[in-house]
């Protein structure tokens, strides 16, 4: 059963994913990172990580590609007759080569390594948002920190950057006589 | 009964190659920060999947903080976007090579 949702969310996940970068309508685009983006979230669920789960979806599917989308009608763009570079083919046949080498490495690679205290049931009594609060709060509370003033310099570049420029050109009653 | 690692990575892989070929293939720059998406998601299953098979958590607190920062990078880089639509009215990476020599 286990394995059936995995296909399901994984060969979603791919195709959706080809298609983000294949569609020519840049809103068909982005609609398919939504569906990429609850596929993964949907993964999450399968590795016992809830948390993410809602943080994916409130986040990424509800906030970014939100924003994505806006922008993309903002801008009004209309499809392009060439939306792929004319070197294509080379880099696709370079991406298959790369997946041909990650798939030896991982394929070769022994996966053991020191378990941690935090065994999935450990992490189901004490619910699995309670333990996830717990280490980012404990261990990692600086850089949650860190984090938020970077979140505050990210919203005023943006705002400083999108702002409507003021018109230079003076009004009439300046001009010299 | 659960799936196994290697699973995960080599999916994780796929997304992540998907990604990369986006960045590198299209002219459109709202695609390619759509193609950093993926790749950012690629890595946060990777978090995710060595934290659950591992028994550690700081693995989802990283895609916590991944995830900010994608926020973050989409919020400046669509920003730019609509700066340099503004100047130029065009978003074609082909059409921007002030900075090429």
């Amino acid at each position: 059963m286990i394995y059936l949702l995995f296909g399901y969310f994984a060969i979603v996940s791919i195709v959706a994913g080809v298609c983000t970068i294949a569609l020519r309508n840049p809103v068909h685009c982005g609609l398919s990172l939504l569906v990429l983006l609850l596929h993964v979230a949907g993964l999450f669920v399968l590795l016992n990580a809830e948390f993410l789960f809602a943080v994916q979806i409130i986040v990424y599917a509800g906030a970014i590609l939100v924003l994505y989308l806006f922008v993309l009608m903002l801008l009004n763009l209309k499809s392009e007759e060439q939306y792929l570079h004319r070197t294509y083919p080379y880099v696709i046949f370079a991406g298959v080569a790369i997946l041909g080498e990650l798939l030896i490495v991982i394929l070769q690679t022994p996966y053991g390594g020191a378990k941690g205290e935090a065994t999935p049931e450990v992490v189901l009594t004490v619910g699995q948002s309670h333990a996830v609060g717990i280490t980012m709060f404990s261990d990692y509370l600086l850089l949650f920190e860190i984090v938020g003033v970077f979140l505050l310099g990210a919203i005023i570049g943006a705002v400083v950057l999108a702002k409507t420029p003021k018109p230079t050109d003076q009004p009439k009653t300046d001009l010299p006589i | 009964m659960t799936v196994p690692l290697w699973y995960y990575l080599v999916l994780s892989g796929l997304i992540f190659l998907i990604g990369l070929v986006g960045v590198l293939v299209r002219r459109n720059i709202i695609i390619i920060l759509l193609s950093i998406e993926l790749m950012l998601n690629a890595t946060n299953i990777n978090f995710v999947a060595f934290s659950s098979y591992l028994g550690n958590l700081a693995g989802q607190v990283f895609v916590f903080f991944a995830l900010t920062v994608a926020a973050a990078e989409v919020a400046v880089g669509l920003a730019i976007i609509i700066a340099l639509y503004r100047h130029r009215s065009s978003i074609n990476v082909d059409e921007f090579r002030l900075l090429k020599w």
